[in-house]
């Protein structure tokens, strides 16, 4: 099983953290592993996910998609369905009840595109936590009413502004808020990354996901899919659609990341396509840097893909080749992104639409009998202003 | 016995605590970065810490971060660093450490690093998302190539680590004062004697306190009261440096006075 008792997916992951750190990071691996082994937590997450986030979301055949590109029978597992609108509250559900045990009355998230941001809020409303959100001076601009929403459930934003003024420096606020606070704080990381117990455990919380869809395509055309398809960031989502499948060898695995404006064109997230291997935030992973070992700057049309890690999971599936990752741009994004909502009347998040687009590119290559899963990780409300400016309308 | 191991005893032996300043290389420029490690050698520094910049220090607070920024606007790399230590090394003998992250390192190859600090006169490494856990591969050239590895305590470390690390460890601890990032603060930790006091139980190994010491009176405090070997003075330099060029006056001769009033701290009183 991986990770190792120290973190390890072979090279990758383990905990490159300052000696302050290191405490807390144990505090949580043992927290954890009791809460896993406790009847009393699995039952109570159960029930949250269940009666207040609303699962098990819908795993959706895409009929007009499908005619539309006339290949694979494309399903959609509906995560833009859940509470809050995407599936990073299935994390931070989990999260929050481990901050109710481990007694920490406040807890802080980083955030993209804000769809994390938003779900820690929540759950620190439910629980009654004080709530503090890192994001990026560019990322408040363009995912404004995500800020706006955090700031009703009662959490305070803080505005990064250094460095790119996006995710990765959100992060670099976070853990220097964890690091300074880190007695009476937890922090809720939102996708796969981070020091180990982090992309364990954020995988294990969004692995619902893969279970869910696993049982629903079994009972829906008593086989498994050929291909699942997920967009990835730090890739939090695409984990937790893959994880459970790992093992079902005739099940491909793509991860789609950030071209942005091309692979070549030096403006881009992808982390996986186009990095090499490093150190950021915790874990050995790939990273977009230079010879230097500086982090690049990075540019994606969508904020919650827009950050040069990713979770180093996927380093390791990318390296066994149990998974591929490819790059689409923002332009294919953008087109993806039309298409859900003319075809299905489901508008998408602009994370979710890359994972689209490349359905659009794959799916007429492959006969009609086979299948493809892909992840409709959010929903594109929080989209509609970028995508209004980049329409000019 | 590197530089460092030896400064150290030395002082030890004459009542002393070792007085070691912090700067960024390559802030405002490599240049001055030279200049001002000689004066503070004149003004009686004990060992000089060089930080190498990240883009993402996530365990330093403004001060370092806008140095760091600044440095990397000229592209200061490891290179850069080890040319200059190297031309220091005609002029001088005091002991310079290197402070710096994990990917850097990793990026220029753990062990071309650990032998380039070698034969360039490095006398020991802080690389402060290190832990001695994942620092096996760096640890083995580090003692191969006779550069000290420093790691860290911090209020946060469990009694157990304070054993392993400190057997980690070798030029000096590097404790850090108070749990948060880097950066000046008014006033010392209340607990600080307590966590110096524990980790000296469980390691022989010389102590630097550091973060957050900016005046005279905090180095007597932790010269005299806490009981450490040494002291660690970052971010309240960098911000005198910068303070100086906004006031047009010669950073050179601030920080020169500077240290030398800091030092004078750290004689025990008898």
């Amino acid at each position: 099983m991986l990770p190792d008792k120290s973190g390890h997916f072979g090279e990758f992951g383990g905990q490159y953290v300052p000696e302050t750190l290191m405490y807390p990071l144990q505090e949580l691996i043992d927290e954890y592993a009791r809460a896993r082994r406790d009847p009393a937590f699995r039952a109570e997450l159960r029930e949250l996910l269940a009666d207040y986030a609303g699962r098990p979301t819908p795993l959706y055949f895409a009929r007009s998609l499908t005619a539309r590109l006339g290949g694979a029978k494309i399903y959609l597992k509906r995560e833009d369905l859940l509470h809050t609108g995407a599936h990073k509250l299935n994390n931070t559900l989990g999260q929050a009840l481990l901050a109710k045990r481990m007694k920490k009355p406040r807890v802080i998230a980083e955030t993209g595109a804000g769809q994390h941001g938003v779900a820690t809020a929540t759950a620190a409303a439910l629980f009654r936590f004080e709530c503090e959100v890192y994001m990026g001076e560019e990322d408040t601009v363009r995912q404004a009413l995500n800020v706006f929403r955090m700031e009703l459930l009662g959490a305070r934003v803080v505005t990064v502004t250094a460095g790119s003024r996006t995710l990765k420096d959100a992060m670099n606020e976070a853990f220097r808020d964890w690091v300074t606070n880190v007695r009476h704080t937890h922090y809720i990381i939102g996708s796969v990354a981070g020091a180990h117990p982090y992309p364990m455990m954020v995988r294990d919380f969004q692995s619902i996901i893969g279970k869910e869809a696993r049982r629903q395509i079994l009972k829906k055309e008593a086989r498994l899919p050929d291909v699942l398809v997920a967009c990835v960031g730090g890739g939090s989502n695409a984990m937790g659609l893959f994880y459970p499948f790992v093992r079902d060898e005739g099940t491909k695995m793509i991860g789609v990341e950030a071209a942005g404006h091309g692979l070549n064109s030096g403006a881009h997230a992808a982390t996986l396509v186009k990095g090499s291997k490093g150190v950021l935030h915790g874990a050995l992973s790939y990273l977009l840097q230079d010879k230097d070992g500086q982090i690049l700057p990075t540019h994606s049309i969508s904020a919650g893909l827009d950050y040069p890690g990713v979770g180093p999971e996927h380093s390791f599936l990318k390296e066994t080749g149990r998974a591929m990752y490819v790059g689409i741009s923002d332009k294919e994004a953008m087109r993806g992104f039309s298409l859900l909502c003319e075809t299905e009347g489901i508008i998408p998040a602009l994370e979710s639409a890359h994972a689209v687009a490349y359905a659009a590119k794959l799916a007429p290559k492959m006969s009609k009998d086979q299948i493809m899963v892909v992840n409709l990780s959010g929903r594109g409300d929080k989209d509609v202003d970028t995508v209004r400016k980049v329409l000019g309308k | 016995m590197t530089r460092l191991s030896k400064s150290l005893e030395d002082l030890g032996r004459n009542n002393e605590a070792a007085l070691i300043c912090f700067i960024t290389a390559g802030d405002p420029d490599i240049g001055m970065t030279e200049q001002l490690v000689v004066e503070m050698d004149r003004a009686g520094v004990d060992a000089i810490e060089l930080g190498i910049p990240f883009t993402d220090p996530l365990a330093d607070g403004k001060t370092i971060q806008e140095a760091s920024e600044r440095a990397l606007a000229h592209t200061i790399t490891i290179d850069t660093v080890l040319s200059s230590v190297k031309k220091l090394r005609k002029t001088t003998d005091v002991p310079i450490v290197l402070m710096t992250y994990c990917n850097p390192v990793m990026q220029y190859g753990i062990e071309r690093f650990a032998s380039q600090c070698g034969r360039s006169g490095v006398d020991g490494v802080i690389i402060t998302d290190l832990p001695p856990e994942e620092g096996g591969e760096w640890i083995k050239h580090a003692r191969k190539n006779e550069v000290n590895t420093i790691f860290l305590l911090s209020p946060t470390s469990t009694e157990e680590r304070m054993e392993s690390v400190g057997r980690q460890a070798t030029g000096f601890i590097y404790c850090v004062a108070r749990i948060g990032v880097t950066g000046a603060q008014q006033s010392l930790p209340t607990d600080l004697k307590q966590l110096v006091r524990k980790i000296r139980q469980r390691t022989d190994k010389p102590i630097g306190v550091g973060f957050g010491i900016s005046q005279p009176e905090h180095i007597r405090s932790i010269v005299n009261d806490v009981g450490a070997d040494a002291v660690i003075v970052g971010s309240a330099l960098i911000n005198l440096i910068q303070d100086s060029l906004k006031a047009g006056k010669d950073p050179l001769e601030v920080i020169s006075k500077r240290v030398a009033q800091l030092k004078k701290a750290t004689r025990r009183n008898g």
